[in-house]
């Protein structure tokens, strides 16, 4: 069972953040491939996003599986909502529906 | 194809009746990773092609195909990279 706590401190994370990615390192230094594609892809795009790793927070790496159902890490929120792992990211992004997403979102800061 | 694709192959098969399943065990790309338990079959990737899936977001889709396998994440599985398309989408 995942504490109470851990779950309100996940949805003030992902409140207080327009942009957030559980992960596993950190947005410099990933230490897994799948976070390293989500961390990639959003540096790519050039949006600034608060990294949480999981693997200095135990309670949370289990508590965000629970807290949003889904098994694995990495994963993206954005303004509160839950978009996706790896998988999905990258194929938003390669479809270009990513871009799409985040302008609409407001979290992407477009060239001038 | 080891136990634990057995299993996942399975589970998939029943989840999506009908569907095009067509799963790889990458395990051994991750050799010695954290996760990755010596033995391999803790590294999979899966295709699923399923009309079903008409009408479900990525994250719905996605959700069902781990809800599938579930039991499988509390033994050896990792890691599943996931595709799940329609048949159209498929094409």
């Amino acid at each position: 069972m995942t504490d109470q706590a851990v779950l309100d401190e996940i949805k003030s994370i992902v409140e207080s953040n327009d942009v957030v990615v559980f992960m596993k390192g950190t947005p410099t230094f990933p230490q897994c491939g799948f976070s390293s594609v989500v961390a990639q892809v959003l540096d790519y795009l050039g949006v600034k996003y608060q990294g949480v790793n999981v693997l200095e927070r135990q309670e949370i790496r289990e508590g965000v599986k629970a807290f949003t159902d889904w098994p694995t890490i990495p994963q993206l929120y954005v303004k509160g909502e839950f978009v996706g792992g790896a998988d999905i990211v990258r194929e938003m992004f390669e479809q270009g529906e990513l871009k799409t997403y985040l302008a609409d979102k407001g979290v992407l800061e477009e060239a001038a | 194809m080891g136990e634990t694709a057995k299993r996942i192959q399975s589970a998939l098969e029943t989840a999506f009746p009908g569907a095009y399943i067509a799963l790889q065990d990458e395990s051994a790309l991750h050799e010695g990773h954290a996760g990755a338990p010596d033995g391999g079959e803790s590294h999979f990737a899966v295709a699923v092609v399923w009309n079903g899936f008409e009408g479900m977001n990525r994250v719905a889709r996605h959700r069902a195909v781990n809800a599938a396998v579930d039991a499988e994440f509390s033994g050896r599985l990792h890691a599943l990279r996931i595709r799940a398309l329609t048949p159209e989408e498929a094409e």
